[in-house]
């Protein structure tokens, strides 16, 4: 069962539903006040939007949400934690992942789909696409630059061509060294469906929804 | 109750895209001789109890800053 959480603020989490349902997966709703995690949870979505209004900073307020301690209690028993667009800037400023995601370089919003190049294919993420496969998959944010110490963590999807947003080496997504947990500003659960025009999100949704 | 004003500010070194559009626009209004800006916040605490200064630096910590890139001062006004 795959448990997607929502703050006040969340966005995405239908569209991460439904790519999880799509991915044969069952889902479960964590909200951001809840202690524990629905029972027979076996994964985690963090799905995109604006929590909090992304006051103080994109992620900060709700990476303190009561919910947060189950989900660490999670990726610390080594469940997989996936965190899209704010869910990455959640993950990052509850310390699951490293660096900290800042305002794009041109202060703009991005909107459109993005070549990405997968780059450490050893982790659960991307079973079956080996280093250097391309997946197309939109991103929409303001605050996508990634900034922090690549070796803390395993880079495991770049920004192929031109850097949309000022990401530091081109860092689209970024797991902790178990490699459990990833964080990245593209959106896979809109990458999903043919009528939206790619279906390679479907590689990042399966994992979790395959979990045990 | 103490008034203590945190100042929070983009770390020296980390690019701030904010003072760089800034400057660009003050650049734009011909003000010359703007050699660099950065922006940075103000966060106003009212404080019941002993120790504000203390407590306040544990606020920065818990949540009010992020050390990756961002320094603060921590000031206790009046």
């Amino acid at each position: 069962m795959v448990a997607i959480v929502r703050f006040p603020g969340s966005l995405d989490h239908a569209s991460a539903a439904r790519a999880v349902a799509e991915a044969g997966g069952t889902v479960a709703w964590a909200w951001h006040r809840d202690r524990e995690l629905p029972a027979g949870t076996a994964s985690v979505l963090l799905p995109g939007g604006f929590s909090y209004g992304d006051h103080l900073r994109c992620g900060a307020i709700a990476s303190r949400a009561p919910v947060m301690d189950a989900v660490r209690a999670h990726a610390e028993a080594g469940g997989l934690v996936l965190g899209v667009c704010n869910g990455f800037q959640i993950l990052c400023e509850a310390g699951l992942l490293p660096g900290v995601l800042r305002a794009n370089r041109t202060l703009s919003f991005v909107c459109r789909q993005v070549e990405l190049e997968v780059e450490d294919a050893a982790t659960p993420w991307t079973a079956g696409r080996p280093a250097g496969a391309r997946l197309s998959v939109p991103i929409k944010h303001h605050d996508g630059a990634w900034f922090g110490d690549p070796a803390e963590g395993r880079v495991v999807l770049r920004y192929a061509g031109d850097n949309p947003n000022g990401s530091q080496e081109a860092v689209a997504g970024i797991a902790n060294r178990a490699g459990n947990v990833l964080g990245l500003m593209p959106h896979p659960e809109e990458a999903c469906d043919p009528l939206l025009g790619s279906v390679d999100g479907r590689v990042l949704i399966a994992p979790l929804a395959g979990a045990a | 109750m103490t008034r203590v004003i945190v100042t929070v500010m983009p770390k020296a070194g980390v690019l701030d895209p904010q003072g760089q559009a800034v400057r660009g626009a003050l650049a734009g209004l011909g003000f010359e001789g703007v050699g660099d800006v950065r922006v940075g916040k103000r966060i106003e605490l009212l404080l019941d109890g002993d120790d504000a200064v203390g407590r306040a630096r544990a606020m920065c910590d818990r949540l009010l800053v992020n050390r990756l890139i961002e320094d603060f001062e921590v000031d206790v006004e009046g």
